[in-house]
């Protein structure tokens, strides 16, 4: 295997992640919520997908266990956000202090353990082709599954009736109100959605990306995803093309240690990181210039008028 | 159905109450989850919120660990008052203690006199507030959310310490441990009672808090800032420069937090050491809010958490529960807290089905 593929596959891999959560995160935002706790769904995720794998020794009911963990989460954040408006940006941080610790909890009893890693796909000729066949033909199922996702979310939201009234919730809640659309309903499938996202790719990390749990293992991928939601102008196309570029910072930084450049590796490893807060920063002026992406009710709380 | 109705006015009954329904919520909670865990939840409580009110060290223990948590409250309180989001306390506590310490090493083992920890605790809170410019020019000057690198940051300062005392700073007779060696007396805070952990830096937690009173209550600028962040509109109408607001609360709150963090690491520990803050920054998010960022609130609301901490390393020590229950506590408590201060400004009414359908049409 030649060092420019195993790159590849390494950023695929380490995007992965970034992507399910990053575009989970971006349906919850594209209705006017801003769901902060990304990271706690994440490892809550991880937790429970390593820990429902290591049980049942299956990765479909452990990918199942992440998704019903960063739903249950998301659904108290919902209750509180959109049942009693409270201010998201608060909530979003007491899910994440939450989901950290209640991961610590539930993952005590399984680290040290090993699982077997998430199976890849093997398509016969297809898979054996040089180059190609490794990178297109031999992922595991969470890949492909992260670009469906994103295709689906693009054309949900863009091209279906579904999509619109999403958006309009997002945009202006008032007049999407006025019109008969019930707004809380909308944001609540919104956010739960996002739960179920961010709580998949936390499963993807202890699954197939290292087949173990460790506390904190998702080491701020979720608030690198949420940054990537910016990044992207709420857009899925753009999201993509963050995502792998994310992944391959980080990858890069790792090869960098491994070949033993001379910089600190403290450098190194604070390199995505850096990264995103450039990243923020140039987005977010290059579009003082040209006017806001975001959707113009994110972050407000809807209390209907009776 | 349960629906919610904003009330004609801020109910101050319910102002008083929410923090302790939410505090008593949390300790349900709790309680029943550590049922689910096999243990008995009246003792296991007692081990965590009693036990360490009945003995003198915990007492002490206390306030040493309450110093920080008021310490970064009371400017965390600040910015969220002023409507800027600071989550990234813990980043600036941590640089604080870098930049402090620089002089604790850079002097150490020399004759240098007792002007040596009051430069250190300048350059904590220096560096603290350097630090919380970053992310606050970043949303002022290029519209950059200040959540999201004020967070980033915090990854940056870890490493940006735990580079520093495995490299330049690392104590040469040490071991290879990743500690700086221990600080010499000149850059030690000093106890307050002989005998007794409680270090000076209680008292600059309590001039925190009485200065907080009186910026808040009493000057223009702690108007300019209630107002910037209750009604922004009505502020720029009186011509209150919101974005030096944003600017100065950061800047203030990144001192207060550095300032905590050289503090101590000057103070109870003595060294500088990766890991050295249990979160300290995290927990005083939770400390503003059950404080309802009111400068007595947080004095009182970082003394309970603070019991928290304690409480947790008892229980872990004596009834071998896991540390993480102590951070599932204050993830809950800062729920209830949120959900509990919504009823200030709703009440929840409970109407049939019927009435809300007649309504809305």
């Amino acid at each position: 295997m030649g060092l420019a593929e195993a790159i590849v596959l390494a950023v695929l891999a380490a995007s992965t992640p970034l992507l399910i959560a990053a575009a989970g995160e971006l349906v919850v935002e594209r209705a006017g919520v801003l769901n902060l706790g990304v990271e706690g769904m994440m490892i809550m995720g991880a937790a429970c997908g390593f820990a429902g794998a290591y049980i049942t020794g299956s990765t479909l009911i452990g990918a199942a266990c992440g998704i019903a963990a960063g739903m249950a989460l998301s659904a108290v954040f919902a209750a509180l956000t959109l049942g009693l408006a409270v201010n998201q940006v608060a909530t979003g941080l007491a899910l994440t202090i939450l989901g950290i610790g209640l991961s610590g909890l539930i993952g005590a009893g399984f680290v040290g353990e090993r699982i077997v890693s998430a199976p890849h796909l093997h398509v016969p000729v297809l898979s054996d082709l040089p180059v190609i066949g490794r990178i297109l033909f031999a992922q595991d199922a969470f890949v492909y599954l992260s670009i469906a996702l994103v295709i689906g979310i693009w054309r949900f939201l863009y091209f279906t009736r579904g999509g619109l009234v999403l958006r309009a919730v997002g945009d202006n809640h008032a007049s999407a109100h006025a019109l008969g659309y019930p707004v809380l309903r909308i944001r609540f499938l919104a956010v739960l959605f996002g739960g179920a996202c961010a709580g998949l790719a936390g499963a993807y990390l202890s699954l197939a990306y290292t087949p173990f749990f460790i506390a904190g293992m998702t080491a701020g991928r979720g608030w690198i995803a949420l940054a990537l939601v910016v990044f992207a102008s709420w857009h899925p196309g753009r999201l993509a093309a963050g995502a792998y570029l994310f992944g391959a910072v980080s990858i890069l930084q790792l090869h960098a240690q491994g070949a033993g450049v001379g910089i600190p590796p403290q450098l190194m490893t604070a390199l995505p990181y850096l990264a995103t807060i450039l990243v923020l920063v140039l987005i977010s002026r290059a579009r003082a210039t040209a006017g806001s992406a975001a959707p113009a009710s994110l972050g407000i709380p809807f209390v209907p008028d009776r | 159905m349960l629906v919610l109705e904003r009330r004609a006015e801020r109910s101050v009954v319910a102002a008083l109450a929410s923090p302790l329904i939410a505090v008593a919520l949390t300790m349900t909670t709790m309680a029943l989850l550590l049922a689910l865990l096999g243990r008995n939840p009246v003792t296991a409580l007692a081990v965590y919120f009693l036990d360490p009110l009945t003995d003198g060290y915990s007492l002490q223990e206390l306030v040493v660990k309450a110093t920080p948590l008021v310490l970064i409250a009371i400017g965390l309180s600040l910015c969220y008052l002023a409507n800027a989001w600071n989550i990234g306390a813990e980043g600036q506590f941590l640089i604080g203690a870098v930049t402090g310490s620089w002089l604790a090493v850079a002097t150490h083992g020399t004759d240098a006199g007792a002007w040596v920890l009051p430069a250190m605790l300048v350059l904590g809170a220096l560096g603290g507030a350097l630090y919380a410019l970053i992310p606050a020019i970043g949303r002022v000057r290029f519209g950059a959310s200040e959540i999201l690198t004020s967070l980033m940051l915090v990854y940056v300062a870890e490493l940006v310490l735990d580079y520093l005392v495995r490299g330049p700073w690392r104590d040469p007779k040490g071991y290879n441990f990743p500690t700086t060696a221990e600080f010499d007396p000149v850059a030690t805070v000093p106890i307050l009672i002989e005998g007794s952990r409680v270090h000076l830096g209680s008292l600059v937690a309590l001039a925190a808090v009485g200065a907080a009173l009186v910026l808040i209550g009493r000057t223009l600028k702690g108007f300019e800032i209630r107002v910037v962040g209750a009604a922004p509109r009505a502020a720029r109408f009186a011509g209150f420069d919101a974005d030096r607001l944003v600017l100065l609360t950061f800047v203030v709150s990144g001192a207060l937090a550095g300032l905590a963090g050289i503090i101590e690491v000057a103070g109870p520990v003595g060294h500088l050491q990766p890991g050295f803050s249990p979160g300290y920054g995290f927990t005083a998010i939770i400390v503003a809010f059950l404080g309802r960022l009111n400068p007595i609130g947080i004095l009182v609301a970082g003394l309970f958490l603070a019991l928290t901490f304690i409480g947790g390393e008892q229980a872990q020590i004596s009834m071998k529960l896991p540390l993480d229950l102590t951070r599932v506590f204050q993830g809950m408590l800062l729920f209830y807290v949120l959900a509990c201060d919504s009823l200030i400004l709703y009440r929840i009414r409970l109407t049939s089905n019927r009435r809300a359908a007649d309504g809305a049409r």
